[in-house]
């Protein structure tokens, strides 16, 4: 094989890795959901619990015991570990924006279902976020960084296999 | 007494927006290192996929700037008004992470990436009124 042909192969699969996965957008779409409705829980978690001040911060340990903050954690733990995954195959800045669509989600939450009155800057702030997600959803998702002699020469075993 | 309160007001919410950019493209450079972390799980099950992550000195000192971060967070919220500091520090966050993620990580930011970041920022102020 070619210089040329491995450096066609290796453009072509980079513009695979490019494109999502079903199960790829299925883990963003985790990231936001987790992300908004713990933090949603915790928050009416610790409104139940009370304030805590910064001198008895032992408070916090009665807070474990309640169901809402308990949900939230586990959430919360499902967000870190969905995030990691996406940041493992997509760029910061793809991931990002992206998932700050949850902060949409915890808004239409508060206006449909805890029936809130949402501003005409909130609005605003909504159809901003989503345009935002618009801009990078259209772009690739990860920045390939030039492909080094090795990877070239671990493509070439797999393509002679 | 009042620049006094504006200089720790501003040096709280950059703290934690710091720790937060610096946690963050830490765990983004450890992932990037690692690999697809789907394939990682096909090969050797989810508890070799977590030792994996955890293994990693990026990820360790990454996890401890986020853990750094929520307590400076705690900190900041009994000396800061929470409409202060929950848009100005999400919207430093976003802006700060881009920068790094040039600088640092070497991602291509183009000018797609960029109108994101400044949408979602103003999006965030704007959800706080």
């Amino acid at each position: 094989m070619t210089h040329a042909d491995r450096f066609c192969l290796t453009k072509a699969f980079q513009n695979m890795s490019h494109r999502l996965r079903p199960s790829q957008y299925a883990i963003l779409v985790a990231i936001m959901l987790t992300a908004s409705v713990g933090d949603t829980l915790l928050s009416h978690g610790m409104s139940q619990v009370g304030p805590v001040d910064l001198h008895h911060l032992w408070l916090l340990f009665h807070a474990l015991a309640n169901p809402f903050i308990i949900a939230g954690i586990v959430l919360l733990i499902g967000f870190f570990a969905s995030y990691m995954t996406a940041l493992s195959w997509a760029d910061l800045t793809f991931v990002m924006p992206s998932t700050a669509f949850g902060y949409v989600v915890v808004a239409l939450l508060s206006r449909f279902w805890l029936h809130e009155h949402l501003s005409i800057y909130r609005w605003t702030g909504i159809l901003l976020i989503v345009c935002a997600v618009g801009f990078v959803a259209g772009g690739p998702s990860r920045t390939e960084h030039e492909t080094t002699q090795h990877e070239l020469d671990i493509m070439d075993s797999g393509a002679g296999r | 007494m009042h620049a006094d309160h504006l200089l720790r007001t501003w040096s709280c919410i950059l703290g934690v927006a710091t720790l937060a950019i610096v946690g963050e493209v830490l765990i983004a450079a450890a992932m990037r290192r690692l690999g697809d972390l789907d394939l990682i799980r096909e090969r050797s099950g989810l508890t070799g996929t977590i030792r994996a992550v955890l293994s990693s000195p990026l990820f360790l000192a990454g996890a401890l700037c986020m853990a750094l971060n929520f307590f400076a967070m705690l900190f900041t919220l009994s000396v800061v008004d929470l409409s202060l500091a929950a848009p100005a520090i999400g919207s430093l966050t976003y802006v700060g992470n881009a920068a790094a993620a040039k600088v640092f990580l070497r991602e291509n930011v183009d000018s797609r990436r960029w109108l994101a970041v400044l949408f979602v920022c103003v999006g965030v102020v704007l959800l706080t009124k």
